[in-house]
């Protein structure tokens, strides 16, 4: 009877994230794996057909957006790195009793819509606009130098939507290292830069792996920022997913471009884990 | 600006209001779409009329026993109705139907995909009336069979005051599901301050004033459209053939650095910006613009020619309320009605009549009022003449999804790079 309920207990405790995942997970991603596979047109209806194909032809209408979006999710998360690190080590070792405010400071742009704060930007950074205006007329830019449509402008766009997903993970990381320990450092006469490069880097670690996560995978399937900042050089592939689904009802190519995405940044993710696991960070952390 | 003027109620209307406004509802207006045939005015298309393609007894069988109800869900575009309703507030006077109007259809595509599931199980979409563009999705609605067959001994209004235009479009023979709510042109806006004058699609391609100064449309359907008419082919009439030479025009001006950018409903903004000095721009929007922000865009239809589409009033099969959204459809075609919504949309009104109802209403008016009602009437973007229409063209007719696919394809890698 005890034997039988060990058994059990393991699949009772994994039950509700099973049905979870299997209603909000797996029944979607397989009825779009069945869509990919499927042919016709939405006056006659899709049928499934097994038509490996529209992968094949999808993948080689649209690498170039691929490769795009993928190198402008690594530019994006690699910047974040190095303007968010700054930022939690100071929340965190310098915050003291305003912690709570500056935490407040870096989630407030969450109170207005992403897509109106890109927007803005738009104003901001447009042609004739207050940034671009006073440059143009003093001579320090050309009469065609634009920021508009250009890939800085858009992971420049990138970089503003997701840096409180790369602060606050890092901060918390930071956050939880015992203040002993960076004493301990310097009692064995490390100076401030060799604490940080021994200690304080490697316990953030973990922190800096969370957000490379949060924002590698989001950033590099964004079509909002290239739709609202980019020029037709820069699209990506959300966009193209987005036109296909909803501008040219082509929903085999656009569930077949999704699920090629999801792949690519499965197997980003998994080897990326796979380098600088977790596990291995805790080593390193641990020495 | 004076002081006067600041303090004058019109101008202040057009500042806050967007009086003559329309933006988003054009998004999208055109993708793909079959020619309109306007036989006074000898442009190609007219050719293709057929008899109604809907059965003979299929009006009876769906109009029989249905009544009025009282209620009527009305779906509409974004800014596409002045926002006080005066005309929906006056038609619930005057016949005691309630009317819900939603701005609920923001472009074609999705809007065909959002309703579409419902449709085909037969379900109610929540609407009974819904102004759709003569896009390639009209064809998708029509063919699916999710159009109800318009009764025309219900529209007398529309018999006796549509512009004979409006009664032989090709996109919908005879007008058996449909008949337009509104119409409009696809030509260049510029700012002719920084450009200079500009007569046509050339200067799009050439003008060295504009490298880099070139807005497009990111609709394939425009897009294909100009590219055609540059390469000297009338849209309506194109094959595919023709759609690669365009394509190759457009791909030379985009090498060229002509092009800025392509856009959607944000060319306007673009343009009054000044990130695109000349931009493929619909007809109404410029108008709109230059009165709400004190502008002087010109807009003019290239030499080569321009285009012409039409939004249109329909019943979806599963309509709850038939009756009272043709008894609507028809109230929109009383004189006074078109002249007014023309007034606030300032796009093509199939009501010729409504033109001199306006010129009327500006004689008993004064000063700004008076001035920017007379404006309307005498536009040519409202009241196109021979002259305008002679150098309008109609959209590809796809016979078959297949060739709208393939229209979409050639097209598509210019615009997402």
């Amino acid at each position: 009877m005890n034997r039988a309920k060990q058994k059990i207990a393991p699949y009772l405790l994994v039950l509700p994230g099973g049905i979870w995942l299997l209603i909000f997970f797996a029944v979607p991603m397989i009825a779009m794996l069945s869509l990919s596979l499927q042919e016709g047109d939405i006056v006659h209806g899709y049928r499934f057909t097994g038509h490996w194909q529209t992968y094949t032809e999808a993948i080689s209408a649209y690498q170039t957006q691929i490769y795009r979006s993928l190198i402008y999710g690594a530019i994006t998360t690699v910047v974040l790195i190095a303007l968010a690190f700054p930022v939690a080590y100071f929340i965190a070792f310098y915050g003291g009793r305003k912690k709570g405010s500056y935490l407040f400071l870096v989630l407030l742009p969450f109170f207005v819509s992403f897509v109106l704060r890109t927007i803005s930007w738009r104003q901001i950074l447009t042609d004739e606009g207050p940034l671009l205006s006073p440059l143009r007329d003093a001579g320090v830019i050309g009469q065609s130098f634009h920021i508009l449509g250009t890939p800085f402008a858009v992971i420049g766009g990138l970089v503003y939507n997701f840096l409180p997903f790369m602060v606050l993970p890092i901060y918390v990381a930071l956050e939880r290292i015992d203040p002993r320990v960076v004493e301990a450092a310097r009692d064995l006469y490390a100076n401030p830069a060799t604490t940080f490069r021994r200690v304080i880097f490697p316990l953030a670690l973990p922190g800096v792996f969370a957000g490379v996560l949060m924002t590698f995978v989001p950033a590099s399937s964004d079509f909002v920022n290239s739709e609202v900042l980019g020029s037709s050089d820069t699209t990506m592939i959300g966009q193209v997913i987005q036109a296909q689904f909803l501008d040219n009802s082509d929903y085999p190519t656009a569930s077949a471009l999704s699920f090629v995405l999801m792949l690519v940044l499965l197997i980003g993710v998994f080897t990326y884990a796979r380098i600088l696991g977790t596990e291995d960070v805790m080593k390193v952390a641990a020495r | 600006m004076s002081a006067s003027n600041m303090s004058d109620p019109t101008f202040l209307r057009g500042l806050t209001q967007r009086r003559f406004g329309r933006r988003d509802a054009l998004r999208l207006s055109g993708l793909a779409g079959m020619g309109a045939a306007l036989a006074a005015c000898g442009v190609q298309g007219q050719g293709t009329q057929a008899p109604a393609s809907a059965e003979p007894d299929a009006v009876a069988k769906f109009w029989n026993g249905k009544v009025k109800n009282g209620t009527l869900n009305f779906a509409g575009w974004p800014l596409y109705m002045d926002p006080k309703r005066p005309e929906l507030k006056k038609f619930t006077a005057k016949t005691g139907i309630k009317v819900n109007y939603q701005e609920v259809i923001q472009e074609m595509g999705p809007w065909f995909a959002k309703v579409q599931p419902q449709l085909s199980a037969g379900q109610s979409i929540g609407f009974d009336l819904m102004v759709i563009t003569n896009s390639f999705q009209f064809t998708q609605f029509r063919d699916s069979g999710f159009l109800a067959p318009l009764d025309h001994a219900k529209l007398p209004n529309y018999a006796k005051n549509a512009g004979a235009a409006y009664k032989k479009e090709a996109f919908d023979p005879g007008n058996a599901y449909s008949i337009p709510y509104a119409s409009g042109m696809t030509g260049i806006a510029y700012d002719e301050s920084k450009t200079g004058p500009i007569k046509g699609l050339a200067d799009l391609w050439n003008n060295p004033k504009l490298k880099g100064k070139v807005g497009m449309f990111s609709d394939i359907q425009e897009l294909g459209n100009f590219g055609l008419l540059k390469a000297g082919v009338n849209p309506a009439e194109s094959t595919e053939d023709d759609w690669e030479k365009a394509a190759e025009e457009l791909k030379k001006q985009k090498a060229d650095g002509y092009v800025r950018n392509y856009y959607d409903q944000g060319y306007i903004d673009a343009l009054g910006n000044g990130e695109v000095w000349a931009t493929q721009a619909w007809s109404g929007d410029i108008f709109q613009k230059n009165l709400s922000d004190n502008r002087d865009f010109k807009f003019i239809i290239p030499e080569e020619g321009g285009t012409i589409w039409t939004d249109n009033f329909t019943i979806p099969i599963t309509a709850k309320n038939p009756v009272d959204a043709i008894m609507a459809m028809d109230f929109f075609y009383e004189v006074a009605n078109a002249s007014t919504l023309a007034e606030y949309i300032n796009y093509v009104c199939p009501v010729p009549a409504a033109q001199a109802d306006m010129r009327a209403r500006a004689a008993k008016l004064s000063g700004d009022d008076k001035e920017a009602l007379l404006d309307v009437a005498d536009s040519k973007l409202v009241y196109p003449t021979q002259a305008e229409y002679d150098k309008l063209h109609y959209y590809v007719a796809f016979e078959a999804t297949s060739e709208q696919q393939k229209f979409q394809k050639t097209f598509e890698p210019i615009v997402l790079g």
